[in-house]
Parts: structure tokens; sequence; C-alpha cells
């Protein structure tokens, strides 16, 4: 039988590179910024706010926390799979399902603030 | 380290026996003995009968694979004077069928491997009076690594997902194509693109790492598999945004 390229695999992939890079780089700081930095007073409170009130901001955001979670999602798919649970079938769309479910609190939230 | 080790081996004699069994050899301890020393001392002073396969003695033939208390190795650089156990449990190669004893059938790997393509192709043969194709020692160096593969299947078989998923392509046949496509000779990318992007092809890669661990070669399939995601995903991307740019 004659090998096609997946066509599907490299947008999933790329998602998942993306999700772990920003993971990696981004997460840490931002966990700093909002969870220590802003309670204990070195970050005043309504500059950040000012910040997050830009729709570009808001969007970025949302757009990073889709890559976390698509990351998360992939990951665990695919540790799955290693432990010989399967999960490449449909069962796949509960993680990325899920992701997609978070993306979308997180931009309820967004729209809220 | 005790005067005798146990070497507990994997007997299967499919002619004589439905079922694979243990057989244990004991020998007298020595500093300098790798394991494939002992089975070679059980072949030749206590029983004939065991099988395994050899050559070079020197980590170069890649034939002495086997799995030394659970793990991969080559048999004829793991010194016993490394293992601080009685007992040293022999088997063969994980995931792969068994023909007898400790010989396995390596007949998916040898089919895989051509697949790949792991030869320098060009688009056009250059006359012999061109003379030769240079490369810098830069150039060399960019795949150098990953060159190093001597086939012997200790990646395969420390491959959760070939031992889960045989129609993987595998670790060492994905490296050698990360090996060829990084030359600068070469320029078969594209004719190697069907078989290492379909579908158990790279993508299949969890990113274990196992095959890098035991790779006896330091090879880094692992490495060269993720180098291999990440040059054809961006190549898929570019087509998107440039059709007819990609590979």
């Amino acid at each position: 039988m004659t090998a096609k390229p997946d066509k599907t695999a490299p947008l999933f992939w790329l998602l998942f590179a993306g999700g772990g890079t920003a993971s990696a780089m981004l997460l840490p700081a931002m966990v700093f910024v909002t969870g220590v930095a802003v309670p204990a007073g070195w970050v005043a409170e309504d500059d950040l706010m000012a910040l997050i009130g830009n729709p570009l901001t808001r969007l970025v955001v949302v757009s990073l926390v889709f890559l976390f979670l698509f990351h998360w999602a992939h990951r665990f798919r695919y540790a799955l799979v290693d432990l010989g649970f399967g999960g490449l079938g449909k069962q796949a769309w509960l993680f990325y399902g899920t992701a997609l479910a978070g993306t979308g609190l997180a931009g309820l939230a967004a729209l809220r603030l | 380290m005790p005067e005798q080790t146990v070497l507990e081996v994997y007997r299967y004699l499919p002619d004589e026996e439905t079922e694979p069994r243990f057989q244990s050899y004991e020998i007298t301890y020595r500093d300098s003995w790798v394991v494939l020393d002992a089975l070679d001392h059980i072949k030749t002073e206590i029983d004939p009968t065991l099988s395994f396969r050899w050559s070079c003695r020197m980590g170069v033939c890649g034939s002495c694979g086997m799995t030394v208390n659970g793990e991969p190795k080559l048999t004829c650089e793991t010194f016993i004077r490394d293992y601080n156990t009685e007992t040293i449990k022999i088997e063969p190669l994980a995931h792969f069928p068994v023909i007898r004893d400790l010989v396995i059938n390596m007949q998916d790997f040898m089919e895989k491997l051509p697949t790949v393509s792991p030869w320098l192709i060009t688009d056009e043969d250059k006359p012999l009076e061109a003379g030769e194709y240079l490369q810098t020692p830069a150039q060399m160096a960019r795949y150098k690594r990953f060159s190093m593969c001597i086939n012997c299947m200790l990646c395969y078989s420390a491959c959760p997902v070939y031992g889960l998923n045989s129609l993987f392509t595998g670790p060492a046949a994905l490296a050698l194509a990360e090996r060829y496509n990084l030359d600068s000779r070469d320029e078969g990318t594209q004719e190697r693109s069907d078989v290492v992007t379909a579908h158990d092809g790279i993508w299949r890669c969890t990113y274990v790492g196992e095959c890098t661990k035991v790779c006896p070669k330091d090879v880094d399939p692992a490495g060269a598999i993720q180098m291999l995601k990440l040059s054809y995903a961006l190549d898929w991307a570019k087509s998107l945004v440039l059709p007819g740019r990609g590979r």
C-alpha cells in the first residue's frame, strides 16, 4: 500500500508544539503576575485591569488559553495511547472538546471583565 | 560480586515446545566478561542448543541486541560486572516475533528501512568529470549524529509506540530519513515525505524518548523525529500560505 501524507496531523502538531512553547515561556510569567505580583502589591491592580481592558490583550490572552488547553488535550490523548488505552479514535474529541469548552469559558470571562 | 553468576535465559524451541520458558545457567563470574561472552561460554561448554545472534563483538554490527534485565542492550558491550545481582535475565528484543531462543525475526524492520529511501538522492547525476560532491565540516556536522545508526533495533524494542502499533515506521528508519534530509548533497526530502509524514510515520511518535535513551551509538532518534515534525509541519503551513512552495 502506498503511504500518503497525513493532512491534518501537521495542524494538530503545530498547535500542540505552539501550546507547549507558550506554556513553558509565558504561563509561569502570567501566573506570577496575576497570582503573586498583583496580590503582593508589586503591580497595581488598576494597571493590570487597564492592560486587560484592551480588546487586543483579551484576544491574546484567550488565544494563549486555547494553546495551553490544546497542548494539554493533545498530550493527554497521546499519553493514553502510550498507556495502551487507545485514544486515537472518536474519544480524542473529548479532550479537544474540553480544550474548546475551556477556551469558550475564558472568552466569556474576558468579555465580562 | 558473587563468585557464581546465574544467567536466566529465555528459551523457545518451536520444533520441540509450544511455549517459551526460562532456563538457568550457573557460570563462574569473570570480571572482564560481557553478557555475550557468558552466552558464548554457555553455548560452547554447557548447552550447544542455545541460539543467539552475534558477529563483530565490538558494538559495530548491531547483531547482538537482547533484553538484559529488562533493558534493550548490545550484549557485546554490556558487562556482567555492571549488574550487582546474582541473576541476570536475558531475553530476546521485545516487540519482535521470536524465531528461536534469543533470535528475533527482523523482517518488519528490514521492510520498513528502505521505505524511507535511506540513501543519497539527487535530481540529476553529475558526470564523473564534474568531480566529487564536496561538503564542508559544518555541513557534515548537521547530520553526522544521525548517521551513526547500526540498525541494532534496540530503539524499536524500547519504543512503546512501536510495541502497541507495529505499523509505526519507527525510530531508526525515521532518524535515517532525517540523516539524509539534512545532508547537503541530498535532494530527496520530497521523495521521502509521503512515507515520513504518513499517518504511521513521524506523527505517531509521542516523544517518550526511550529510543534515544537506549541507543548504543547516541543517535537520538527522538530528536531526529521532532526535527522532522517541525520541518514538515512548517512546510505544510508554508504550502497553505504560498501554494506550491511547500515540499
